[in-house]
């Protein structure tokens, strides 16, 4: 195993950390993630990581905790986005979109006032490509409990959001009132991406946050075996990319290693390909994907 | 603001706010603002790859943009369009990053990559961005009646024998061609801000697709002029303008919109 595992490799502090990080994030993005594939959402989930990191670059400006901008931001773009619109599917682009605008414009100007402003150099790239390697193990209480609150969030209103999910109509008959839901799990989303966005970057925030439940809904149909799969393959996807990244380090002759973002994803996109094939192969049989039934909502979820 | 070292900013201003005008108006339409997004940050990853083994960027930008619509085309006939999107656009930035990794660029070139540079448009870049500008605007008209008939009523467009898929590749490599041109101008980040904001005010302005192609490629214009004038009077990154006049228009279309409800009801 010695050429899997490079020297050093669990004895190292910031390894460690990395991999506890990475449980947590990959965690919660896949049971988050589940909702947002299901609710047709990837967008919205992806650009409040970049609204996220306009509040980080903010906060990294005003010289506030970063945690505080990342998740502060992430819950003010849902709330715009709530405002002008996500909840119709018809306008959900549009409003996602122009929070996006709004916000990539801010963070450029504090990604540049910062970089004229203070002699610290790397701020951008920091901010926007995150490294799990540099989490300061001191952020890590904070991380845990607001990632505790989103899966006890998530839990309570599990059920009127699956139902709200798979069918709005039917969702409404039942009594469920599917705008709070909605708005309720846009803030929940907000504050997962932003925490994932602080810790390991804007791009493998929304890598864990889409492939890991895609790849799981491809082939079960069944919602907390979905998750389940999902918890699976996210953090397998990012354990074997920060070993990946850590190992990289001896591969190249000029001792450059590769980011870790680069690994993960790659992890999760061939996780998605092999089971989109999977899925392709047993489509011969009767469909009973969860994106293909919601006619089969009554006799399934209940 | 007018002097000779501004002349190339306002030229090239002025071919990607036209651009932006008339391929934004119908990623609003064709709801496509996760594409609109994705493409110009997979271009990035390009932009990246290109300085690497150093190759003209445009190469890059062109190429990447092409692959991230084809990819963005192909898989979402087959599952979720946004979850493909989603997927195509983190393994392109995490392409970016790894690129980045490996070369030895420094800070402010990458920043130009993301956020703009449009005081840097050198005189014999604006020639291939012209040519290029006015191939997709041909492009775009050329394909305006069935862009229209397919994004407008879909089902009637099947009916009546369009060829949908054909309609949507072709439109995403538009797009992808207009967005290699606009990232190493306005940005990658920005490329999509000067897409959605002028174009979806424009579009709740007015109700015929005409009318509003045309407002749509005035309120670009308008947006860009602006942004370059507060940008150098200001000495603020061009981002931050495009990005907030962009919203703050269509916040305000948004609201003229429904005092028109109102007063049409009452």
């Amino acid at each position: 195993m010695h050429w899997l595992f490079e020297p050093g490799l669990f004895s190292n502090h910031t390894v460690r950390t990395a991999l506890l990080v990475g449980l947590i994030a990959a965690l919660v993005s896949a049971v988050v993630g589940v909702f947002t594939v299901l609710r047709g959402q990837s967008f919205a989930g992806h650009a409040l990581t970049d609204v996220a990191t306009a509040g980080g670059a903010g906060a990294f400006l005003a010289g506030v905790a970063p945690i505080i901008g990342f998740v502060g931001g992430g819950v003010l773009g849902a709330g715009a986005m709530d405002a002008i619109g996500v909840q119709r599917v018809k306008g959900r682009d549009i409003a996602t979109g122009v929070v996006l605008g709004a916000a990539t414009g801010l963070s450029a100007l504090f990604l540049y006032l910062s970089a004229t402003s203070s002699a610290s150099t790397g701020a951008t790239q920091m901010i926007l490509f995150g490294s799990i390697f540099t989490v300061q193990p001191s952020t890590l209480p904070v991380v845990a409990i607001l990632s505790g609150v989103v899966l006890l969030t998530i839990a309570f209103i599990a059920r009127p959001l699956l139902l709200s999910s798979l069918s709005i109509e039917l969702a409404a008959t039942r009594g469920v009132r599917v705008r709070v839901v909605g708005l309720v799990f846009m803030v929940t989303l907000a504050v997962s991406v932003g925490l994932s966005a602080i810790v390991i970057g804007s791009i493998l925030s929304t890598a864990l946050l889409i492939g890991p439940p895609a790849s799981a809904l491809k082939v079960v149909n069944r919602f907390w075996l979905g998750a389940a799969i999902a918890v699976v393959l996210g953090i397998g996807a990012t354990w074997a990319g920060i070993v990946f990244a850590y190992d990289s380090y001896y591969w190249i002759p000029s001792h450059r290693a590769l980011p870790v973002s680069f690994f993960v994803v790659a992890f999760v996109v061939v996780e998605f390909a092999f089971f989109s094939v999977v899925h392709r192969r047993r489509r011969g049989r009767p469909a009973t994907a969860i994106e293909d039934s919601s006619h089969h909502v009554e006799t399934q979820w209940h | 603001m007018f002097s000779s070292f501004m002349t190339n900013a306002w030229l090239s201003g002025t071919i990607v706010a036209i651009l932006a005008g008339v391929v934004g108006f119908f990623v609003v339409l064709r709801a496509a603002s996760f594409a609109a997004h994705a493409i110009p940050n997979g271009a990035f990853a390009g932009a990246a790859g290109a300085n690497l083994v150093g190759l003209n960027p445009l190469f890059g930008l062109i190429s990447f943009a092409i692959v991230a619509a084809l990819s963005i085309g192909a898989t979402s006939r087959r599952s979720r369009s946004d979850v493909a999107t989603a997927l195509s656009l983190v393994l392109m930035l995490a392409l970016g990053a790894a690129f980045l990794t490996l070369s030895t660029e420094y800070e402010p070139a990458i920043n130009a990559l993301l956020f703009g540079e449009i005081l840097g448009v050198s005189s014999s870049q604006l020639l291939p961005v012209l040519l290029l500008a006015v191939l997709c605007v041909v492009a775009i008209l050329a394909l305006y009646r069935p862009l229209v008939f397919t994004s407008v009523a879909p089902d009637l467009a099947a009916a009546k024998g369009v060829n949908a898929t054909f309609v949507e590749i072709s439109f995403l490599l538009v797009l992808a061609l207009a967005t290699a041109l606009t990232v190493p101008i306005v940005g990658a980040l920005l490329t999509f801000s000067l897409m959605i904001g002028p174009p979806a005010a424009a579009r709740l302005l007015s109700k015929h697709p005409a009318r509003a192609l045309t407002l749509s490629i005035t309120l670009a214009l308008a947006t860009v002029w602006a942004s370059i004038a507060c940008s150098f009077e200001f000495n603020l990154p061009i981002g931050f303008f495009v990005g907030t006049f962009g919203a703050v228009l269509y916040l305000c279309a948004r609201v003229s919109h429904a005092r028109r409800a109102v007063r049409s009801v009452a």
